[in-house]
């Protein structure tokens, strides 16, 4: 067992608040450590890594293997293309046959919620959630309080709205589990039928007015609104999302100058967010990026590591 | 585990509290049944020659009948067969099955009902085939149904697919009074099902899962139930699992429209919780639902509305069920466990032990006009022993389907189907 209260990190919903923030705390220590010339620490040498990735991703994956070679883990990689597990490739083979070749940990990204719990059932090893369809994505919404506790020193009571396609978003999901956890304020806004039913038993409000919202709120977190709903009957049109929940630079300047903007990225420029907004100094993205290297270092070493970090 | 035996010589089953279903009657007598028919029945009866079972604080019963079960024979030997299918339900008391015709190919032409009938007329249970209502179950044609009843088929259904042509459903059942066998029609609008995968609702929402809402099926029920009541035909509803359902059928029930339906053991007994860790063996469809959804289907069982129980017992092979939850095939076995999880569940919620055994016996028999005589001398000895306090572990070694796939493996159970006896054999 390592210095968190499970051994996986599968969901924030199986940790308690003081694990989260020790994880934010370790985080800003390897945030210290990514902005020296030498970035690498010795934490994880002799551990072996598989980044087992079942679903398309650029940022998650890039991010991990930058975390897992800081901390000197020997790493593997693993893409399975979603079409080949439409012919029928079965997880478990898969994972078995990759996990007896002795591994410390296993990063897995998979498009069907749940695979990480059943991954857990097959392998001894340390499995971490790389984002797991609809359900969630618990190292962004790690790194997402990471970077609103280093903006704004607290999370307890600050207001986050979470804005789009909530159904569909593992983000969101995540995000609400960690921020109620952790004492924040939470508002969803978006199309009334892409809120998932009775989400508000989770401890969260809806609003459909995005002004009302963004008048309310500290800290936006804007999702990015996919391409493969629209065509489908889910979002009328682009026109039409932008002018009802876009983050435009009309609406930025309506409201307040504090009021910070968040996105777990790819960004629709444009649809969701505008690009004066996005590039604006009340946008804190790219510290989202850097803190998602840190935030990973911070959970791998937690989960993995043995030694005290500050000796290091 | 327990075993198939041919008995050899006359049976008598001594001490135990006798109730037949059929009359409704209860009292305590001991039973001699030779070469498959009951030959005695009286206080104390002694024969050196008969093999005597104790039945003391067991009740003697009529066999159980499900009407609706997958044999998966033929075509998919893998999961189950006609005769691993037939132990899986002596094991669980049944001596009745009427199995669902999505076999492959599936069974939509006399020949195949008379395949199903040569092959299980040797197996010590009685087996009953539902005819497809449409060619292949495509839902585009009416299939041969009256040269399937004429061959045995007992009832039609397409099974999982259901009819979503409205103007189909309703040629069945006009056809079907002709020769009075009920249409059974999964009731699903499977727009409003989409890629749902478990009940909608909270837990759906907490585990990411695409939701079918319960809706799919209420409407469905709804639209089906209008068709019955148009035509002045008989329709019966498969494995009910929400309350509006209930509610509706109550309402058509109360118009005297031609209406029967079955609950599951699974949906009387589960509620969506039991996906929490994603389990793919309670993957079912309908899916299971909620806590409010199961007290409605409980109340609806016992006041009438749903008529009986029926198992869906759906045998899938490993790689159907240790997979993705998306992958993972729905359905499981149900034969073993039905009555011990229905008489835990429904004896918490004010039924006797006789209102259970009703439900598994004369209420099916009714929907499907399986004629029995029930416990009477002459008749035929479909007997079910039961002892309704014992506890046991629904462990591996207690299955006797060729598959395994059900969430409630390892579950303590209270109720034991002690023996068996049909057709000139035994089960213990």
């Amino acid at each position: 067992m390592g210095l968190l209260s499970q051994k996986h990190f599968i969901g924030i919903e199986d940790y308690n608040a003081e694990d989260l923030q020790k994880i934010i705390d370790t985080g800003y220590i390897f945030r210290e450590i990514l902005e020296r010339p030498i970035k690498k620490v010795p934490s994880l040498t002799g551990k072996n890594i598989v980044n087992l990735f079942f679903e398309n991703s650029t940022r998650t994956k890039l991010s991990f293997e930058l975390a897992e070679k800081r901390l000197s883990a020997d790493i593997t990689n693993f893409s399975a293309s979603s079409s080949s597990l439409k012919k029928g490739e079965s997880l478990k083979d898969t994972i078995q046959n990759i996990c007896s070749m002795k591994m410390d940990a296993v990063v897995m990204r998979h498009p069907v919620p749940g695979s990480p719990i059943q991954l857990t059932q097959y392998v001894d090893s340390v499995v971490i959630n790389a984002g797991d369809g609809k359900h969630g994505h618990p190292t962004q919404a790690m790194l997402d309080m990471m970077s609103l506790h280093e903006k704004f020193g607290y999370l307890k009571d600050l207001k986050i709205a979470i804005i789009g396609d909530i159904l569909h978003s593992r983000v969101a999901l995540s995000n609400i589990f960690g921020l109620v956890k952790m004492g924040a304020k939470v508002t969803l806004c978006g199309p009334p039928h892409l809120i998932p039913v009775q989400i508000e038993k989770l401890g969260v409000k809806i609003n459909y007015k995005i002004d009302e919202v963004m008048e309310w709120a500290d800290a936006l977190n804007i999702l990015r609104i996919q391409r493969e709903r629209m065509g489908v009957g889910l979002i009328p049109s682009i026109r039409e999302y932008r002018s009802t929940f876009g983050i435009t630079e009309q609406r930025m300047k309506n409201h307040k100058k504090e009021l910070v903007f968040l996105h777990p990225g790819p960004m629709n420029r444009g649809v969701e967010i505008d690009s004066i907004v996005a590039d604006s100094d009340q946008a804190i993205i790219l510290d989202q990026v850097l803190n998602g290297v840190a935030v990973r270092m911070s959970i791998l070493y937690l989960l993995l590591g043995t030694a005290s970090i500050e000796k290091e | 585990m327990k075993s198939l035996k041919k008995y050899s010589k006359p049976v008598i089953l001594k001490n135990g509290i006798i109730y037949d279903p059929f009359k409704s009657k209860k009292y305590k007598s001991d039973i001699l049944v030779n070469e498959g028919i009951i030959k005695e029945i009286s206080d104390s009866i002694d024969n050196i020659d008969a093999m005597e079972i104790d039945c003391t604080n067991n009740i003697i019963t009529s066999g159980f009948i499900d009407i609706h079960a997958h044999f998966r024979e033929p075509g998919q030997e893998n999961k189950e067969t006609l005769k691993t299918g037939c132990l899986s339900a002596l094991s669980g008391g049944f001596t009745d099955v009427c199995i669902m015709p999505n076999t492959s190919p599936p069974i939509d032409n006399p020949e195949s009902v008379k395949f199903i009938l040569d092959k299980s007329k040797d197996l010590p249970i009685r087996i009953y085939p539902i005819g497809a209502i449409t060619k292949g179950q495509k839902g585009n044609e009416l299939a041969e149904i009256y040269e399937m009843y004429k061959s045995g088929a007992i009832a039609i259904s397409d099974d999982g697919l259901p009819v979503e042509n409205g103007k189909m459903l309703r040629y069945a059942i006009e056809y079907c009074k002709m020769f009075d066998i009920p249409v059974i029609n999964h009731a699903e609008d499977v727009c409003l099902r989409s890629n749902g995968l478990m009940n909608e609702g909270y837990t759906s929402t907490v585990l990411g899962l695409d939701g079918n809402p319960d809706i799919s099926e209420s409407t469905m029920i709804f639209r089906d139930l209008s068709i019955a009541e148009y035509t002045n035909g008989k329709i019966h509803i498969p494995h009910v699992s929400t309350a509006k359902s209930v509610e509706i059928i109550e309402e058509f029930k109360k118009k005297n429209v031609k209406v029967t339906a079955e609950v599951t053991p699974h949906h009387l007994f589960a509620t969506d919780k039991i996906l929490l860790d994603y389990n793919t063996n309670a993957k079912v469809a309908p899916p299971i639902r909620t806590q409010k959804d199961q007290a409605a289907l409980i109340k609806g069982l016992k006041n009438g509305v749903i008529d009986c129980i029926a198992t869906d017992h759906a045998p899938h092979a490993i790689e159907n069920k240790e997979c993705d939850f998306e992958q993972a095939h729905c359905g499981m076995i149900g034969l073993e466990s039905a009555f011990s999880l229905s008489s835990e569940i429904l004896l918490q919620n004010g039924f006797s032990i006789y209102d259970v055994i009703d439900r598994f016996t004369i209420n099916p028999s009714k929907i499907m006009k399986i004629r029995k005589k029930g416990i009477q001398l002459e008749a035929n000895a479909d007997l079910c022993i039961i002892n309704p306090k014992k506890e046991w572990l629904f462990s591996k070694d207690k299955i006797y389907s060729k598959s395994s796939n059900t969430p409630f493996l390892n579950k303590k159970m209270i109720g034991k189907i002690e023996m068996v006896l049909t057709k000139k054999h035994y089960f213990k």
